[in-house]
C-alpha cells in the first residue's frame, strides 16, 4: 500500500511561536507512516478575517489555502481551530461559487485535526514518547465541538510513559482566547483564562496540554502572569517526545 | 441610529467592566453556574437517552411551523374567536401597548398584575403603563425584585440572578413599608412568605392579567405557559380580563407538539424534568365554569419577525427562551445579563437585539462571542447561533460599524496573507523580535499596540526562528 501524502498546515501561530510542535508533529504523522511535505504557498487559514466578517478577504484566502493542498491525500494541522475551519467552514464560505463549491467540499473531506487524525484514519493506538509527569488537559472548543476530538489524545496519552492525567475541571469550557476576541474584549477575555487558570492550579498538575496554540499561549500566559508554575505544552510535543524545550513561556532558567 | 431608549447595548465594553469590577453581580454569576449549569442540564438530558432525537423532533415541529406560518396564524385566530376570545394583530411595539392600554381603559383598570413575560420587557410595557396611570404589578418573583429595583431583568429565566439576598432584603424593607410591613426580613422563607402576602391581595384587585406564552397552540386556539411559581395562574385566572402579549413565532400546530416541546424546555433550561406549573388557557370563562377571566384578548406582535422570517434569521425564530444558550456561554458567565445592554441576553440575545433595535445600537453582541459553540450545542431547537452571530459580523462588516483601526489591520493582515514571500518575511523578523525582547525569561510582560492581551496576561516569547524557516533550513520541502 502506498503511504498517505500528507501536506501539513503549519498554522500561523505554531509558525510564528513555537516551531517545535510543527517538527513534533511532523515527526508523529511520518513515524505513523505518512509522507508528510509543507506546500511553500501556505500563510492562514483565514479566520482573522472570517470571524470579523470579512467575508470576501475570507474567501480569497480559503482559496489559496485550496490551490495550495491540492493533490495531496490528506490536509493536517495541529490546531482543532485552523482544521474546523477548513473542515467545517471553507463549504460554507465558498457555496454558491460552481467550482469552488466542489473544490471547497474535497478539501473539507481531506482535512483534519492532527491528534484525530492519527487516531481515526491512521489508527495509530500507542506512541513510544516517555513523559515522566502529572498533566492535565484542556479541550480547545474548535476541536471539540466541531470536529470531536476528544477521546483521541486521552488514548493516546495514556500509552506516553510515566505521564499521569488528572482531568481538568470544566475542560470543556472555552479558555477565552476566542482569536481577535483576547484583544477586541480583553477585560471578558482575561476574567475568563482566569477561571480556567484557578481550575488548572486546583489539578495540581505540573503540565497543562491542550491541542491548539491560541489557547495554549493564553492559558500559559495567565498562567504565569498569576505567578503559577504549572508548565504549558502542546499535546503533540509531548506524544511525539520532543519535551527537551522548555514549555511555553518558559525561560531555559524556569 | 443615534441611540435607541433603554439601550446601551452601543456601550458593551464599558458595561462589562462595570459587571466584572462588581462583587454582588460575580456573586451572583458565580450561583449561577452552580446552580444552572452544564452538571444541572446533564441531569435532566441523561434520564432521557431520547434527547438527542427529541432536540431533532423540537427543532421539525418549529421549521414547520414557521414555513406554513401564515396557515397556522390563520387557524389559530380562527380557533380563539370560536372559543369567544379575541386576537389583535399589532405590527409595531407602538401598536400593541395602545391596543394593551385601550382594553385597561375600557375596563377601568388601576392595577394590572403581570406573569413573567419578555415580550413585555422588550415593548417597555411597565413603563408605559405607568405613565398612563395604571400600575403594573409583576408577580414572577425574579420579576417583582428586578421591577422594585427599576431594572431590567439579566437573565431571561432567572431575571434577578444578579441580585444577592441582602440587596434583595433592603429593596423589600424599603418598598414594603407602604404595606405596613415595617420589620427587616434577612431569611429567605420569611422574604418569600412577605410578598407572597402582598401579592396575594395584588392578584384579587387587579382588573386586567396580563401573561406571555411560551406556546400558542393553532389547533385549540390556546395559550400556555410554564412557571415554577404558580402566579401564571392567579394572573390569568382572577381579573376581568386576561391579555397574552405574544409574537408570532409562539405558534405551534397542535397540544403534541407542544408535549414534545416541553421535554426539552426545562431540562434544557433549568435541569427539571418539568416546570412546576404548566398552565394552558383557552378563552374566557364559560357558562358553568368555576372561574375564568371575564375576557380574554391575544395581542399578536410582529415587531420585526416577519422580515426575520423572510431572511437567513428565520432560525432564530425556533428560539423557545429556555435559557440554555445564556447558562452555558463563557461570556455571559462573566459579565451578566445587563452588560448585553438591552432585553435578550447571552448568545440569543447576541442574534435577536440586533433585529429589534438595529445593528448599529448592538453590533457588538455577535462580536463579543469566542465562537466557542457551546450554545449551539446546548440548544434544543438547534439554533446554529454562532453561525448566525457571523452573519451579523459581516453586516456589520460591510455597514462599517467595527473601529477603523480594525478595517485597517485586516487589510495589512490580507495584504501579507496572499504574499507567502511577504509573509515568511514578516513572520522571521517578527518572531526574532519578539524573542528578544523575551528576553531569558521567554515571556512579555508588556508590549506596545498589545495591551488588550497584556493587560491581564503575559505574552509567551517566540521560540526565536519560525518553522518555515528552520523547514528551509533543514533542506526539507
Amino acid at each position: 500500500m502506498t503511504p498517505p501524502r500528507v501536506g501539513f498546515f503549519v498554522t500561523c501561530l505554531v509558525d510564528l511561536f513555537r516551531p517545535t510542535v510543527g517538527f513534533a508533529a511532523i515527526k508523529l504523522l511520518e513515524d505513523a507512516g505518512c509522507v508528510v511535505e509543507v506546500p511553500e504557498l501556505q500563510t492562514c487559514c483565514g479566520q482573522p478575517a472570517y470571524n470579523s466578517g470579512d467575508r470576501a478577504s475570507a474567501q480569497t484566502i480559503a482559496r489559496r489555502v485550496i490551490n495550495a493542498f491540492e493533490g495531496f491525500d490528506y490536509v493536517v494541522a495541529p490546531s482543532g481551530s485552523c482544521g474546523g475551519m477548513m473542515a467545517k467552514h471553507f463549504p460554507a464560505l465558498l457555496a454558491g461559487d460552481p467550482v469552488w463549491t466542489a473544490r471547497a467540499a474535497s478539501h473539507a473531506r481531506r482535512s483534519f485535526e492532527l491528534v484525530s487524525f492519527l487516531v481515526d484514519v491512521m489508527r495509530l493506538t500507542r506512541v513510544a514518547a516517555r513523559f515522566p509527569a502529572t498533566v492535565t488537559y484542556h479541550d480547545s472548543c474548535s476541536g471539540l465541538r466541531e470536529l470531536n476530538v476528544h477521546d483521541q489524545p486521552r488514548k493516546l496519552l495514556a500509552t506516553v510513559a510515566g505521564l499521569t492525567l488528572r482531568e481538568l475541571p470544566r475542560a470543556d469550557v472555552c479558555c477565552g482566547f476566542g482569536g481577535t476576541f483576547c484583544v477586541k474584549y480583553p477585560e471578558v477575555s482575561t476574567k475568563i483564562v482566569a477561571q480556567k487558570a484557578d481550575d488548572v492550579v486546583g489539578t495540581g498538575a505540573d503540565t497543562l496540554l491542550a491541542g491548539d496554540m491560541g489557547c495554549l499561549l493564553n492559558m500559559a500566559g495567565r498562567l504565569s502572569r498569576q505567578g503559577a508554575r504549572v508548565k504549558v505544552r502542546h499535546v503533540a510535543e509531548v506524544l511525539a517526545g520532543m519535551t527537551d524545550r522548555p514549555a511555553i513561556g518558559q525561560g531555559e532558567a524556569d | 441610529m443615534a441611540s435607541v431608549s433603554g439601550s446601551t447595548a452601543h456601550a458593551f465594553r464599558a458595561n462589562t467592566r462595570a459587571a466584572i469590577a462588581s462583587p454582588e453581580l460575580q456573586a451572583g454569576l458565580a450561583r449561577l453556574q452552580q446552580g444552572l449549569t452544564a452538571e444541572r442540564r446533564m441531569r435532566g438530558v441523561v434520564k432521557l437517552p431520547e434527547f438527542e432525537r427529541l432536540r431533532d423532533a423540537a427543532r421539525d415541529i418549529k421549521n414547520h411551523t414557521l414555513a406554513h406560518l401564515d396557515h397556522y396564524l390563520a387557524a389559530y385566530e380562527r380557533a380563539v374567536v370560536a372559543g369567544g376570545g379575541h386576537v389583535h394583530w399589532c405590527e409595531t411595539a407602538a401598536d400593541a401597548r395602545q391596543t394593551i392600554l385601550a382594553i385597561c381603559r375600557r375596563l377601568g383598570a388601576a392595577t394590572v398584575t403581570k406573569g413573567k413575560t419578555m415580550i413585555a420587557e422588550e415593548i417597555d410595557l411597565n413603563e408605559f403603563l405607568a405613565a398612563e396611570g395604571i400600575e403594573p404589578i409583576e408577580t414572577d418573583l425574579g420579576e417583582y425584585i428586578v421591577q422594585l429595583a427599576g431594572e431590567r431583568p439579566s437573565h431571561i429565566i432567572a431575571p434577578a440572578v444578579h441580585k444577592s439576598k441582602d440587596q434583595v432584603s433592603d429593596l423589600f424593607f424599603h418598598h414594603h413599608q407602604k404595606y405596613g410591613k415595617t420589620r427587616r426580613l434577612t431569611e429567605p422563607p420569611e422574604m418569600i412568605d412577605e410578598v407572597r402576602g402582598i401579592l396575594r391581595d395584588r392578584f384579587l384587585d387587579a382588573d386586567v392579567g396580563i401573561t406571555g406564552a411560551n406556546f400558542l397552540v393553532a389547533e385549540t386556539g390556546s395559550s400556555l405557559i410554564v412557571t415554577n411559581e404558580g402566579n401564571g395562574d392567579l394572573t390569568q385566572t382572577l381579573p376581568k380580563a386576561h391579555i397574552v402579549l405574544a409574537t408570532l413565532e409562539k405558534l405551534v400546530p397542535t397540544l403534541e407538539d407542544v408535549a414534545t416541546l416541553l421535554r426539552v424546555l426545562a431540562r434544557s433550561g433549568t435541569g427539571q424534568e418539568f416546570s412546576a406549573y404548566t398552565t394552558v388557557s383557552t378563552g374566557p370563562r364559560r357558562e358553568g365554569d368555576a372561574d375564568g377571566p371575564g375576557e380574554y384578548h391575544v395581542v399578536l406582535l410582529d415587531n420585526g419577525r416577519s422580515r426575520m422570517l423572510a431572511g437567513e434569521f428565520r432560525e432564530m425564530l425556533r428560539c423557545i427562551r429556555c435559557g440554555a444558550c445564556m447558562n452555558q456561554c463563557p461570556v455571559f458567565a462573566h459579565v451578566g445579563g445587563h452588560a448585553y445592554g438591552w432585553v435578550y441576553v447571552g448568545p440569543m440575545g447576541a442574534v435577536l437585539t440586533p433585529h429589534l433595535i438595529g445593528l448599529e445600537e448592538a453590533h457588538h453582541l455577535p462580536s463579543a462571542s469566542t465562537f466557542c459553540g457551546a450554545c449551539e450545542s446546548v440548544c434544543p431547537v438547534k439554533i446554529p447561533l454562532p453561525a448566525l452571530m457571523r452573519h451579523l459580523r459581516e453586516a456589520a462588516f460591510e455597514a462599517r460599524l467595527p473601529p477603523a483601526a480594525e478595517r485597517s489591520a485586516l487589510g495589512l493582515w490580507r495584504f501579507a496573507a496572499t504574499r507567502p514571500g511577504l509573509w515568511r518575511l514578516l513572520g522571521a523578523a517578527g518572531a526574532r523580535l519578539l524573542a528578544r525582547m523575551g528576553g531569558a525569561q521567554a515571556r512579555l510582560r508588556r508590549l506596545p499596540l498589545a495591551g488588550g492581551w497584556t493587560s491581564g496576561r503575559d505574552l509567551p516569547a517566540p521560540e526565536g526562528e519560525t518553522f518555515h524557516t528552520l523547514w528551509r533550513q533543514r533542506g526539507r520541502r
